[in-house]
């Protein structure tokens, strides 16, 4: 644009050149302003910043720490320090004191050590009942109405439910009679005593019965069948936990006891069952399959062996075996001299390893020792049978044993005479006490069942429930006596 | 301060000797062979016993003193010997 404006002016002289001749005169040229000024310097500068260093830290806690103090009570370090102080400040009054007293100390505590003027002294502080008494007479009319006789009682693990089992001891004919177990809770408000807790139904009569011996809710039951059952009490609509059935397996003569063993496994129980033919199963209970597994099985062969063959430890040879999927083993390591009559009860002594009582139709309670085939003592029970007998969980000299004649004869070894200590009488003349049960749990209780159908509960006197001084080594010395 | 321990020890050797306890007049134990809570326990307990004791006796007749006392219980017996600033207290279970 400015470049033709300029040429424009140069046009124009140059026409004047020509009005006006000869006169040469140069060209003048202007150079445009226009906007020349106004057209700035223009820079271009760069610059370069160093580079920002840029860090970034983070934090984070990860290991938290609680302390806490306790102050001691405080008399405990103001009492040092005045013991401390003592012994220091004292001493000389100390030594003099014990100068003092000293052999009178020691000539008394020799003596004492050698006295005997308080032995077998006691003391009677507690008012216990002198008396033993019936607390309740419990009876399932039904069973009472069809005569069943009590086969078996068993206190829970509690010791405030008693199981009762109904059955018959007079029939050894095959029977199919239906039967009952029942419970009687004793610490329930409202007992009522002719009406049960709890009524279980069985096929044939019930034999044999066991409360497990850390759940409450569990009973072990052997039937005549020779069925093994274990139920859940706390399980209204199916109590049956588990059962044996009847299988090549399974006892085929009725179930004369059960008892619940520790097996290898801590904290577990098997049923140990024995039935008459001297077999004893031990089985495992397998709650899945509701069945009874058979573990382990022993034999007591001798054609004539006792009616009721107990879970103890007795005599006899081989077994034959067939069908048993656990081969049948005769364990019997040493055999007691043999009775007149067959052995209804053995209990092993809960103070002595070696000790067990023993009773059966000769009407004799003998004391075995397990080292000796003669018993160490005999004592005559009854002249009718004896049922059972059972050592006192808490007196290691005493032990009960239920007659055929309806009482129960409570004896105390450690008198002198061989007398019954206590005999208890629940009328009813002629109704043999079939079984009894001490309570290990509330001491002062035992229960007996009858032929009747009842079954009494009893509160015991305190002399037979409380140890004595040297009681236990009083029954060491019945243990180690030696008999020719 | 050691014929005090020998004493001691010589009380402790005696037949079924389970525990000494010296205590001062105030009831607080200056010398134990028990553990702190038992030996606490006996000394204030037994203080009390002595005390009534003595008064008992000295009531009875202002002439008569306690000299000794000794507590038979089932499981052991506690012998007492009294003094104006000290009570040594034993306990044996003469059965051992």
């Amino acid at each position: 644009m400015s470049f033709c404006l300029c040429y424009g002016i140069v046009f124009d002289k140059t026409v004047e050149d020509n009005s006006e001749a000869d006169e040469a005169l140069d060209s003048v040229s202007i150079q445009s302003q226009w906007r020349k000024s106004q057209q700035s310097a223009q820079e271009s500068r760069g610059c370069q910043t160093k580079a920002v260093h840029r860090a970034e830290a983070e934090i984070q806690t990860v290991s938290t720490t609680i302390t806490g103090t306790q102050t001691e009570p405080r008399h405990q370090a103001t009492e040092q320090l005045l013991q401390q102080n003592h012994n220091e400040l004292e001493s000389p009054g100390l030594k003099d004191f014990l100068q003092r007293v000293e052999d009178r100390v020691i000539r008394e505590l020799v003596r004492n050590a050698k006295s005997h003027a308080f032995d077998g002294f006691q003391v009677n502080w507690e008012d216990h009942s002198s008396l033993v008494s019936c607390l309740h007479r419990l009876q399932h009319p039904s069973a009472v109405e069809r005569g069943l006789h009590v086969t078996s009682v068993s206190w829970s693990c509690t010791g405030a439910v008693i199981a009762c089992a109904y059955g018959r001891i007079d029939d050894g004919d095959w029977s199919t009679e239906r039967s009952y177990v029942c419970t009687w809770n004793l610490d329930r408000r409202g007992l009522n005593p002719k009406q049960a807790d709890l009524v279980f139904d069985t096929p044939t009569a019930v034999t044999a019965l066991s409360c497990h011996p850390n759940q409450p809710a569990l009973i072990a039951v052997g039937l005549y069948s020779g069925e093994v059952l274990v139920w859940d009490t706390s399980r209204t609509q199916d109590p049956i936990l588990v059962q044996s059935g009847m299988s090549a397996d399974s006892h085929r003569e009725p179930v004369y006891q059960v008892a619940w063993v520790p097996l290898q496994k801590k904290g577990e129980f098997g049923v140990l069952s024995a039935s008459s033919g001297g077999r004893v199963l031990l089985w495992t209970l397998d709650s899945d399959q509701g069945r009874l597994v058979l573990i382990d099985a022993y034999a007591l062969v001798r054609q004539q062996v006792p009616h009721s063959s107990c879970t103890g430890f007795k005599t006899l040879a081989a077994a034959p075996t067939e069908g048993h999927s656990v081969t049948l083993r005769a364990p019997a390591v040493f055999s007691f001299r043999p009775r007149s009559g067959p052995v209804h009860s053995v209990h092993c002594s809960p103070f002595h390893r070696n000790l067990f009582v023993s009773a059966g139709t000769d009407g004799l309670a003998h004391i075995h020792s397990l080292l000796q085939a003669n018993p160490l003592l005999s004592l005559r029970v009854s002249d009718s049978y004896v049922f059972q007998v059972q050592w006192s969980p808490t007196r290691p000299l005493v032990f009960a044993a239920a007659t055929g004649q309806g009482e129960v004869q409570i004896f105390d070894l450690g008198r002198r005479s061989l007398r019954p200590a206590a005999i208890i009488e629940p009328g009813g003349v002629g109704q043999a006490a079939t079984c009894l049960a001490f309570n290990c749990q509330n001491h002062n209780l035992l229960a007996v069942g009858k032929t009747d159908g009842t079954v009494g509960v009893w509160q015991l006197s305190g002399d037979l429930m409380e140890q004595k001084p040297r009681e236990s080594s009083q029954l060491e010395q019945i243990a180690n006596q030696a008999v020719g | 301060m050691a014929e005090v321990e020998e004493t001691l020890k010589r009380i402790q050797g005696q037949k079924g000797v389970q525990g000494i306890i010296i205590v001062n007049s105030e009831g607080i134990p200056i010398k134990t062979t028990l553990d702190y809570p038992s030996t606490v326990q006996y000394a204030g307990l037994i203080q009390q016993l002595v005390m009534m004791a003595r008064s008992t006796v000295r009531e009875i007749d202002p002439q008569n003193d306690l000299t000794f006392l000794r507590v038979r219980s089932k499981k052991n017996e506690i012998m007492i010997a009294p003094d104006k600033d000290y009570f040594l207290i034993v306990i044996q279970n003469p059965s051992d």
